[in-house]
């Protein structure tokens, strides 16, 4: 991956209601990295952002056609490419 | 004799998983803890053709891969217990992720029967699942299965049955294909573990080879201290190295990402769309209760009924189980001889019964409303709205519900703390938990704040429980950034559909809670209750009661002879001199029977303790009554009134004049009522705290409440007198 791609890309937490994006990386490790693989946030999926809590944070999205929230810091570390 | 078949039950959060186990079993189940953890297990046994089942409910999970204490239990469970035959509860509505722990499952190689629940729902989605395909392409036996009216659950035992005789043809074991690179390293892996027997024997080890790569720390500890152990570890070293440097990733990143790729394969064979992208049912709903106007409002109008059906109805039937215990005294108090037995039977045993009991019916209708909310699916909205503020203070969002209900009673709020999955966000739940000012401490300030502080009584209670709500805010933090640095968990939580919960799933839930209770804790609290009658009770001084016994007597002796005399006058006054002779009689009993009663407090062990601790709580400006009064409201913090009445020889509207003229100061008393609301939460809190935490955690709340009831009271009392 080249440098100018990887400045051009998002995080999940850049994302607003509506949109969607590919799953290029998850940042980070340990537990947190792998809970988030085994719910399905793998490279190649994608992923809907579906609506904010009343107070903005946490966020809820849509991948492989169930719903789960993640908090900012969490989506932060998650690399998507917007579609 | 039947054959007996263990069978283990698995299966996604959500994926109706405990709909089915209460199907199977109906009211005939078990309920405990897994040894040595809190996670709850739950077994049932019934009969099946000529078959006893044997069902173990295994915690709901969405991998083996021991991040959770839930995971681990249930993977040990697999591998050490080897049960004959595991059934893998699958929501055929969301069917991917939920194939992830199959997928695991096939990989530990256990006998498997999948049931693919909520086909109905699914089938409503517009996804068709060719089972008899997915089966045949996962290797494993796949039922249709609809949890809730018990649709597919005969076919499901069949299966098991015939999985168990072996009868079952589409059972295969099929290695979960990890991609060549990765397959490779597993072969290399697996050659170093072959060589130890003993360990190759117990475990497969192609899936060792795969948890080593994947860098599992459960079973590289298992591994550790094994045969060959080194020699494995140094493999694995070389073998995650290579990978890595292959792909630029992570061995368990690869690993899941092929082990979504086969699931991804074998759903697009079996599987097909009829409809798609239409708008469920759950997100119509959702539109309103997720709303950003409507969404608190909704929320804390759920959280006042809940809150109100569990305290405010569960009133009446509290108020039946105290007649029933004064009933039961009653009666006993009638046909027994005076004695020590007696004062025990009374006091002690029905007392403690009684202090048992009384917590039941807010537990049953708390968890009536708290299964309703988790069956719904709504306790997973709750927590996503107020997550934002719970976070803020170092919690989870589902932290909100107990620490709510403690404002009730801190008893069914630490149970609540179970529908945390995180440990350190339920431990972290339950230890500033006992700072929610309960009901039971609100007669002390009522009392307090009418004696010394008239006009502003209604404020004066108000601040006490604000103070309450931001110690637990400030000791919150203390404990996040001390006690548990560094164990942060990810929120990663799941908001699964709406759905109707069956009445019997309900009721079910609701009477395990109680009788976990009244099994669990019961007990313990009924042995501490008699502890706590024996030190009041205790010891008893002859000598001074018979003195008082003695005066009892030359009373009723002197009224005999009065009224003797009155009755001799024969004048239509001598009723009237009767009468008011024996109400004269009856008090001045009352007065000696008062002191009685203060004679014994004082000496008694309780009373020894209460004055031993005066030189503590004096710098607080606490005397020793109020020393005395702290020491009996551990019991429960109600009893701190009835014991200042006992030490003032007064009763209530005459005790809060007798506080207010003992010298005590508004100041005392505001110290007193902030004391009162902190230190040591009451018995049956402590043995809750034991039960649903550790001794360890329940000894802790003792302590740091206490060491924090005398800083904060002492700083009251001492900035207080700077201001007044």
């Amino acid at each position: 991956m080249g440098k100018e791609k990887m400045e051009k890309l998002l995080t999940l937490e850049n994302l607003r209601t509506g949109d969607e994006g590919i799953i290029i990386k998850i940042l980070g490790e340990g537990n947190f990295k792998k809970r988030l693989l085994e719910m399905g946030f793998i490279a190649g999926e994608k992923v809907k952002v579906e609506k904010y809590a009343p107070l903005k944070d946490p966020v809820e999205y849509m991948i492989k056609g169930y719903h789960v929230s993640l908090r900012h810091e969490e989506a932060a570390k998650i690399l998507v490419e917007k579609v | 004799m039947k054959k007996v078949i263990t069978v283990a039950l698995a299966g996604n959060p959500n994926s109706g998983k405990t709909t089915i186990f209460n199907q199977l079993t109906g009211a005939r189940q078990k309920v405990g803890n897994w040894p040595g953890v809190t996670v709850e297990k739950k077994e049932g046994k019934f009969f099946f053709n000529d078959y006893e089942i044997h069902l173990i409910d295994l915690p709901g999970i969405y991998s083996l891969s021991a991040y959770s204490i839930e995971e681990i239990v249930a993977r040990d469970f697999i591998l050490e217990r080897k049960p004959d035959v595991v059934v893998d509860i699958v929501d055929a509505s969301n069917l991917d992720r939920n194939l992830y722990l199959t997928v695991q499952l096939i990989e530990l190689g256990v006998k498997l029967v999948l049931s693919l629940n909520m086909i109905d729902v699914a089938e409503n989605r517009g996804y068709h699942i060719n089972h008899n395909k997915l089966g045949e392409l996962l290797g494993t036996p796949a039922i249709p299965t609809i949890g809730t009216k018990g649709d597919g659950l005969k076919e499901l035992l069949e299966e098991i049955v015939k999985v168990k005789e072996g009868k079952e043809s589409k059972l295969r074991s099929i290695p979960v294909p990890l991609g060549r690179e990765i397959e490779e390293e597993i072969l290399k892996v697996q050659q170093k573990i072959e060589k130890n027997s003993r360990l190759s024997k117990k475990y497969s080890p192609r899936w060792l080879s795969v948890k080593l790569l994947e860098n599992d720390k459960d079973i590289i500890e298992k591994i550790r201290y094994s045969q060959y152990g080194d020699k494995i570890l140094e493999q694995v070293e070389k073998s995650r190295n290579h990978i890595m440097s292959i792909y630029n990733e992570d061995p368990e990143t690869i690993i899941t990402e092929q082990r979504y790729g086969f699931i991804d394969g074998a759903v697009k064979e079996s599987t097909h769309w009829t409809k798609k992208d239409r708008i469920t049912l759950t997100d119509k709903i959702d539109k309103v209760l997720m709303n950003r106007i409507l969404g608190f409002p909704i929320f804390f109008l759920f959280i006042w009924l809940l809150f109100q059906g569990t305290f405010t109805l569960g009133g009446p039937p509290m108020e039946w189980i105290a007649s029933l215990v004064n009933w039961l005294s009653h009666i006993v108090e009638i046909h027994m001889a005076e004695s020590l037995l007696k004062d025990l039977i009374i006091k002690g045993v029905l007392g403690g019964v009684g202090g048992v009991l009384i917590f039941l019916p807010n537990i049953l209708l708390l968890f009536l409303g708290i299964s309703i909310l988790e069956d719904t699916g709504y306790m997973a909205r709750a927590a996503f709205i107020m997550d934002r503020v719970m976070h803020a203070i170092g919690l989870h969002g589902k932290s909100f519900i107990p620490l709510i209900m403690g404002f009730g009673c801190n008893v069914p709020a630490i149970l609540a703390t179970r529908t945390l999955e995180n440990k350190r966000d339920r431990i972290l739940t339950i230890l500033i938990n006992p700072l929610m000012s309960c009901s039971a401490r609100l007669p002390v300030y009522v009392l307090f704040a009418g004696a010394f502080f008239k006009k502003n009584a209604g404020n004066v209670i108000f601040s006490i429980y604000m103070i309450g709500i931001i110690l637990a805010i400030i000791m919150g933090q203390i404990f996040k950034k001390t006690l548990f640095k560094g164990e942060s968990a990810p929120f990663v939580m799941e908001l699964p559909p709406y759905r109707v919960p069956t009445i019997k799933s309900t009721f079910i839930h609701m009477w395990e809670r109680g009788s976990i209770y009244l099994k669990k804790m019961g007990g313990i609290i009924l042995v501490f209750s008699i502890i706590i009658w024996f030190l009041g009770a205790f010891p008893t001084n002859g000598g001074i009661s018979f003195k008082y016994k003695d005066e009892l007597k030359k009373i009723d002796k002197v009224y005999e002879n009065k009224i003797e005399e009155a009755k001799k006058l024969k004048s239509q006054k001598s009723t009237q001199i009767i009468k008011n002779l024996i109400k004269e009689k009856e008090e001045k009993k009352k007065a000696i029977e008062k002191k009685i009663k203060l004679y014994q407090k004082e000496h008694s062990y309780i009373g020894r303790i209460g004055k031993a601790i005066v030189p503590i709580i004096k710098p607080l400006g606490f005397n020793w009554q109020m020393g005395v009064a702290l020491v009996t409201g551990f019991v429960a913090k109600e009893v701190v009134v009835s014991t200042l009445g006992v030490l003032f020889q007064a009763e209530e509207e005459s005790l809060k004049n007798a506080l207010a003229k003992s010298g005590m100061t508004p100041l005392v008393a505001y110290a007193f009522m902030v004391f009162v609301l902190i230190y040591i939460p009451c018995l049956a809190t402590v043995v809750a705290i034991y039960k649903e935490s550790s001794i360890y955690w329940a000894l802790f709340t003792v302590s740091y409440t206490l060491v924090l009831a005398w800083i904060v009271s002492f700083l009251v009392y001492r900035v207080g007198y700077l201001f007044l």
